[in-house]
């Protein structure tokens, strides 16, 4: 047992700390949301020059060849300083499926770039009505003589579609919607003819895209891993992403946590700091406990991620995590806002955009009764 | 990369908890292991049986020093020892002696006090209990006013305790008193703590039964209870830093996270073998749901044990945050209690087993019993409400 972290940790997390500091404070992060992009190179380029985007990605491509575990500090800052920089779409996603299923070639042309911060990736999932279930994929993959293939389909809330050098897509290959087999994953240039995207912005600051496939003509160098054979590899990356975003989730909980104690200690009302009612200080103690309960299962997810060979074992575990802590992303957000009183609904204060993010965490990649769902199963 | 955090025991550790599990499959009495995970209670002998049994093998009290019998294990390893004995049913331990005036005479006791009362606790020899609320002092503790007036060379002890569980199986008692006089600036000062047989002559035990109609709880009446005061520990005057150190002590083992798993596999045993529509209840979304979440948070509450344990290798005293084991253990605990009342259905309202011969039956007939005396483990041992002043206080600075 041990939960200390590394010298080599603390290293990271101090230079982090550093960056935020000194490259993204809630003003810096205000302006870059409201940029065209939606996000800053400026910060993504640091982040690669200290070394974050290599984190968990294998050393003979220039990363670190670490995990979840290792990245857990890293996710904790971005969600402590609510960094909409496209970390988990690119580390997390997109060269996650490069790194362990893509060819010699595909991973030399991706992963180094993706270290340098040169390149970031999307990943294509959802559609229409397929809610949080990996093997409802509709769109199509044709294979054509020449070993080409030809895409199909519209995917829906692309996180990152429109700012990304390449989009990560699920297509069918074969079989019918909902069939565990016949699904492939393709590695694609959004910008190719037959692709088209819609932007939008998303409720926690973030941008998206709606990614409409129509007749889109891919080499049979586009392909990652086996034909038909992809739900797997999907559900060990979308598992990871989880379990970083559970990582993330902390950060953002422990910052809403800290705010609203600091609020409470300083917001007078009644002649004394709102902090000496009763009423109020057990419910800050109830949000404590939460964060401590959320750092355990995030600890959880990450490491079964990272270590665990039996699939139905770890979806088990990081689909217990993703319950607890969707439940505890609603409770945190929703008492943080109320015990800041109309302050906590204004737009100029960081907690109400921790609010929404931690809104959409509660959601992404499976709410808690999908989980709950996959965790019985 | 170095690994950043390894979540599983050390080798060593695994390796402990091997033989803890091998030599509690060999030594629990079976017939005291189908009691505790049928619900049933256990009388005094049994509890005494397997008491004894732990003290021949030297692991009736770990935490004690190895002078006094303790093994010498860490924090760690003391954790593993009670979480496995938990998970494979053994009898509770009564903690009054073991827990709470052994480690406080370890701590603050005379040499002739611990001579005299540890090896006697440690075999067995005394059963002890707490005089600690009455009648108008609860959650504050410190109001209370049995006094203590000393003549010579003894205490004469008048007034009255309450809520004192297993004071009528109990050889002792210790006492919280009031040795100080009136006008005192703080009233924590002017307690005194104080050992008492209740063989004494002017001593009253009554039971209070409670809502599950059981008698675990009395009220103690003491009438001019002559005390010698050789039986005083620590100094007159000093009773609430005594009793300080002991309330840290009695919220680290409140998770009890190995009997919460081990009723958790239960109810969900149970509940695959009951029917809902001719189908396993446990296949019902509703209730598996509930289940789940159950499940989940006993999951991470585990590992928040753990690390809390972690912090307090080389010898950390626990801090305040170990009130949450205490908030969140035992709400897990009540949740336990609900969802298997809630999964026996309508044979859930007996109060007593239509075939008492039949172990269903008796099992099913305990189930809304348990629900009601377990409402008592968020109020006892400082209730969850003191438990979040504590945090409020001390972990995240709150004024007051």
């Amino acid at each position: 047992m041990k939960f200390d972290r590394t010298e080599e940790q603390q290293q990271l997390a101090a230079s982090i700390d550093r960056f935020i500091q000194r490259d993204y404070d809630f003003a810096v992060r205000t302006k870059i949301v409201a940029s065209a992009d939606g996000w800053g190179r400026e910060g993504w380029k640091t982040m690669a020059a200290l070394g974050l985007l290599g984190l968990p990605l294998p050393a003979e491509f220039g990363g670190f060849g670490g995990g979840a575990v290792d990245s857990m500090g890293v996710m904790e800052a971005i969600g402590a300083a609510l960094i909409v920089e496209p970390y988990v779409p690119t580390v997390g996603l997109g060269a996650q499926f490069v790194a362990r299923a893509g060819t010699a070639a595909q991973k030399e042309r991706i992963l180094p770039a993706v270290v340098e911060g040169d390149l970031t990736l999307a990943f294509a999932q959802s559609e229409m009505d397929a809610r949080y279930d990996l093997a409802r994929v509709a769109a199509r993959a044709a294979k054509q003589a020449d070993g080409a293939y030809v895409l199909d389909g519209e995917k829906r809330m692309v996180v990152h579609g429109e700012g990304a050098d390449l989009v990560v897509v699920s297509a069918r290959t074969a079989g019918e919607v909902a069939d565990a087999k016949g699904i492939s994953v393709f590695v694609v240039d959004p910008r190719a003819d037959g692709v088209s995207l819609r932007g939008y912005r998303t409720i926690d600051g973030l941008r998206a895209a709606d990614i409409a496939f129509d007749g889109a003509r891919v080499g049979a160098d586009a392909l990652i891993g086996n034909e038909g054979d992809g739900l797997s590899l999907i559900e060990a990356v979308v598992d990871f992403a989880t379990a970083l975003i559970c990582a993330e989730a902390l950060g953002v909980i422990g910052y809403a946590n800290d705010a609203t104690l600091e609020y409470l200690k300083t917001r007078k009302q009644f002649g004394a700091p709102i902090g000496t009612f009763q009423a109020l200080q057990h419910r800050v103690v109830d949000l404590f406990i939460e964060h401590e309960q959320v750092r355990s299962m995030a600890s959880l997810a990450c490491g079964a991620v990272d270590t665990e060979v039996d699939a139905a074992a770890r979806k088990r575990v990081v689909s217990a995590a993703k319950v607890r802590i969707a439940d505890a992303c609603r409770r945190v957000s929703q008492e943080c806002v109320q015990l800041h009183g109309a302050m906590g609904m204004s737009d100029d204060m960081k907690v109400s955009h921790a609010f929404r993010r931690l809104t959409v965490i509660a959601q992404q990649f499976g709410d808690a009764d999908y989980h709950l769902e996959r965790f019985a199963r | 990369m170095e690994r950043a955090m390894d979540l599983n025991y050390s080798a060593d550790e695994t390796a402990f908890r091997d033989d803890v599990r091998d030599w509690l499959s060999a030594h629990l009495p079976p017939e005291l292991r189908e009691k505790v995970v049928r619900y049933e209670s256990l009388a005094k002998d049994e509890l005494i049986r397997w008491h004894r049994i732990l003290a021949a093998k030297g692991w009736i009290a770990p935490a004690w020093p190895q002078e006094w019998g303790g093994t010498g294990w860490n924090a760690v390893r003391r954790y593993i020892f009670e979480e496995e004995c938990g998970y494979a049913g053994a009898p509770p331990l009564v903690p009054f002696g073991l827990a709470m005036c052994g480690p406080v005479l370890v701590e603050f006791g005379t040499p002739e006090q611990k001579q005299r009362f540890l090896p006697r606790i440690y075999h067995g020899d005394d059963f002890w209990c707490q005089g600690y609320s009455e009648p108008n002092s609860g959650s504050d503790l410190a109001s209370l006013r049995t006094s203590a007036v000393r003549r010579g060379d003894h205490y004469v002890v008048n007034g009255q305790k309450t809520w004192t569980t297993m004071a009528h199986m109990a050889d002792w008692i210790f006492c919280l008193v009031r040795t100080g006089t009136e006008g005192e600036q703080k009233q924590q000062e002017g307690i005194s703590f104080l050992l008492i047989d209740l063989k004494t002559p002017g001593i009253a035990v009554r039971p209070l039964v409670l809502m599950d109609g059981g008698h675990e709880v009395n009220e103690v009446f003491f009438e001019d209870v002559v005390v010698p005061a050789d039986q005083l520990v620590h100094e007159e005057g000093r009773g609430w830093t005594v009793a300080k150190f002991l309330l840290g002590h009695e919220r680290m083992n409140t998770a009890r996270i190995g009997t919460s798993r081990r009723e958790l596999e239960g109810l969900k045993a149970y509940a695959a073998q009951l029917r809902k529509d001719g189908r396993p209840l446990l296949e019902d979304t509703r209730f598996r749901d509930k289940v789940s979440r159950l499940e989940i948070e006993l999951m991470a509450l585990a590992l928040t044990n753990l690390r809390f344990l972690d912090g307090l290798r080389g010898g950390h005293p626990p801090g305040a945050e170990v009130s949450m084991l205490k908030i969140k253990g035992t709400e897990i605990q009540q949740s336990l209690t609900e969802l298997m009342m809630q999964a026996a259905g309508p044979l859930a309202q007996a109060s007593t087993p239509g075939d008492a011969s039949d172990a269903d039956d008796r099992f099913a007939a305990s189930l809304s019993r348990r629900y009601c005396n377990y409402r008592k483990t968020t109020i006892y041992a400082g209730s969850n409400e003191i438990q979040r002043n504590i945090i409020a206080k001390r972990v995240l600075g709150l004024p007051s």
